[in-house]
């Protein structure tokens, strides 16, 4: 490999092979093994044994797997509705020039120093019917036995709330750096025109942030469908099955029942609606296009 | 009275002028801020005392009441429960996953970037079908692949899976910020008669600092935040990381409440740390976005 006299050398396929051959031994191969391990009867040791279809005829019938997928769906859309508006809110206002903004911030962000582990650990034992903080805040919230995890409603919202509290800094930091980039001529300019301070954010950060609101919907979205940890932590899945999402269902089915073969059905449910995810996003974000996330920041 | 502009080193921002006279202050905001400022600081003011409260206290003295009688005893006792352990394996899996990240996916930036060639658009989209498939999703066939390759309960199996599902990011990452690199100083390199190893070590590599800098935060955080892969492919205690220790602790059936919340406390030393070193490369790391 010389430079060639006609111009610069270029990188040959080599380049980019062993990256490559990582990622499809270690992503892709899995991703195809899911398909045909859905089609097995495994138990977890020793081989496994070819079933054809009954995993899926199991699995169009069963109410769990139903439900599951309707709590992904609400907690996606739940986790949407509830993180956009107060990051942006909060980012943008923390864009702004106030003096105590620094400081400020730096109490806002504190929770990006937590793993999700540590963060459902910390809300587990705030909610802890028995012993938390709970019980001496709940009565004065409305919730005089305090027992918010062991009611469905209940436990949805608190997995709801606890993936808020500790992802919105994130997004919100985010949208400080969208607003950030918003030319101040163009508040000048709203200004001079008359516009108050709400239609100056109608009309003039809402616009300009709406590549910045992509970029945190898609991390939203892909996020919401890893809500794993704080759902395995905060709530197993209950009270019942009714904080069991997707993602928790197939777990609890492979490595707790041994089901392998009929987790690796639901788990093949979850990568085809990811992969459609992803396709979604590809086309229609312009990620092909391919400058970075930060597009539009 | 005009504050000065924050200097923000290695942005090429146009400098922002908030001139104008002095503006009424937004109360309603204000106060939302306010408000969310309470909801993210009690827990974890509630959090730091409860770690400093002698284990008796915890239950009669009131969650947001400084303890009568501060102790280190619950950090002592995380420490001696094993938590260094599992901050040295946490660390070997981290530094572990940054390293492959960097090593496979710059290369491959490369390639995309400035091959010639239909085939690289081609490894791009390969590796961004991956960009939104979660690693829960294949959990079963990894366990599967690292039992058959003799990897259970070794640290070289959480490392593995790891590194493959933070590199559809990292390569956006660093395809993003490789196209900055402008075409007169290829040129410039091809005059040097520099071939495309040359090019890579001398020109690519350091104008992609900021970007390989944000990548190895990126996959460092994943390495660093990962429970799942963790819990299903190790199983000893000797090979147990952060998350795993914390977790297994909160489903002992006596919970050490306040040493368990010494233990998280303990768990987020190591970020703050890098916030304090690190912090533009950590905060697009976390967000996942190219270093400019």
């Amino acid at each position: 490999m010389s430079a060639a006299a006609g111009g610069p050398a270029r990188p040959g396929a080599a380049w980019a092979l062993p990256g490559a051959l990582f990622f499809l031994v270690f992503a892709v191969v899995p991703l195809l093994l899911v398909g045909y391990l859905s089609l097995t009867s495994w138990e977890g040791l020793g081989a496994p044994r070819f079933t054809g279809a009954q995993n899926w005829v199991r699995l169009a019938g069963d109410p769990v797997m139903r439900q599951a997928v309707v709590l992904s769906a609400a907690l996606t859309a739940a986790t949407w509705l509830v993180q956009t508006p107060i990051s942006l809110l909060l980012g943008v206002w923390a864009a702004g020039p106030q003096r105590n903004r620094a400081v400020l911030s730096a109490v806002f962000f504190t929770p990006l120093l937590f793993s999700s582990a540590a963060v459902a650990i910390v809300w587990k034992t705030l909610l802890d019917p028995n012993f938390g903080p709970i019980t001496r805040v709940g009565p004065w919230l409305g919730l005089p036995d305090a027992n918010v995890l062991g009611s469905s409603a209940g436990a949805f919202l608190a997995v709801v709330f606890v993936s808020a509290w500790q992802f919105i800094p994130l997004h919100t930091l985010i949208y400080q750096g969208g607003a950030r980039q918003i030319p101040a001529v163009l508040y000048g300019a709203a200004e001079i025109d008359g516009a108050g301070r709400f239609r100056r954010f109608w009309h003039v950060t809402l616009p300009q942030l709406r590549h910045t609101i992509t970029t945190s919907s898609v991390l939203m979205v892909v996020g919401a469908l890893t809500y794993f940890e704080t759902v395995l932590i905060l709530t197993q899945g209950g009270p019942g099955t009714d904080t069991s999402i997707v993602p928790y269902l197939m777990y609890r089915v492979g490595f707790a029942g041994y089901e392998m073969g009929y987790a690796s059905a639901i788990a093949a449910t979850l990568v085809v609606a990811a992969t459609g995810v992803s396709l979604l996003l590809v086309r229609f974000t312009g990620f092909a296009a391919m400058r970075s996330t930060r597009e539009g920041m | 009275m005009r504050r000065p502009a924050p200097a923000r080193a290695g942005t090429a921002r146009p400098a922002r002028r908030r001139p104008r006279a002095p503006r009424r202050p937004n109360w309603l905001a204000g106060t939302g801020a306010l408000l969310w400022l309470l909801v993210v600081g009690l827990p974890v003011y509630v959090l730091l005392v409860a770690s400093v409260r002698p284990r008796e206290g915890y239950l009669s003295e009131g969650p947001l009441t400084p303890p009568a009688d501060p102790t280190l005893d619950n950090y002592v006792g995380a420490v001696r429960n094993g938590f260094l352990t599992f901050v040295a394996n946490t660390a070997v899996v981290t530094v572990a996953v940054a390293a492959l990240v960097v090593v496979l996916a710059v290369p491959v930036g490369y390639a995309v970037v400035r091959a010639r060639g239909r085939w690289a658009g081609g490894v791009l989209r390969f590796f961004l079908l991956g960009l939104a498939i979660p690693a829960q999703a294949v959990v079963i066939p990894v366990y599967l692949i690292i039992r058959e390759l003799g990897l259970y309960d070794t640290l070289a199996a959480i490392i593995l899976p790891t590194a493959a599902f933070a590199l559809p990011v990292c390569v956006l990452i660093l395809t993003g910020s490789m196209r900055d690199i402008s075409e007169d100083l290829y040129e410039a390199m091809a005059l040097d008669g520099a071939g495309s190893v040359r090019t890579f070590l001398r020109l690519v590599v350091p104008l992609s600092r900021p970007g390989i800098a944000t990548v190895a935060t990126y996959a460092s955080l994943q390495a660093w935040n990962g429970l799942l892969f963790p819990l299903i492919l190790t199983q000893s205690r000797d090979q147990r990381v952060i998350t795993l220790g914390l977790f297994e602790f909160q489903g002992q059936y006596r919970v050490d409440i306040p040493g368990m919340l010494a233990a998280v406390a303990l768990s987020a030393v190591p970020i703050l740390i890098l916030y304090l070193v690190a912090r533009r490369s950590l905060v697009n790391g976390l967000m996942g976005v190219g270093g400019k």
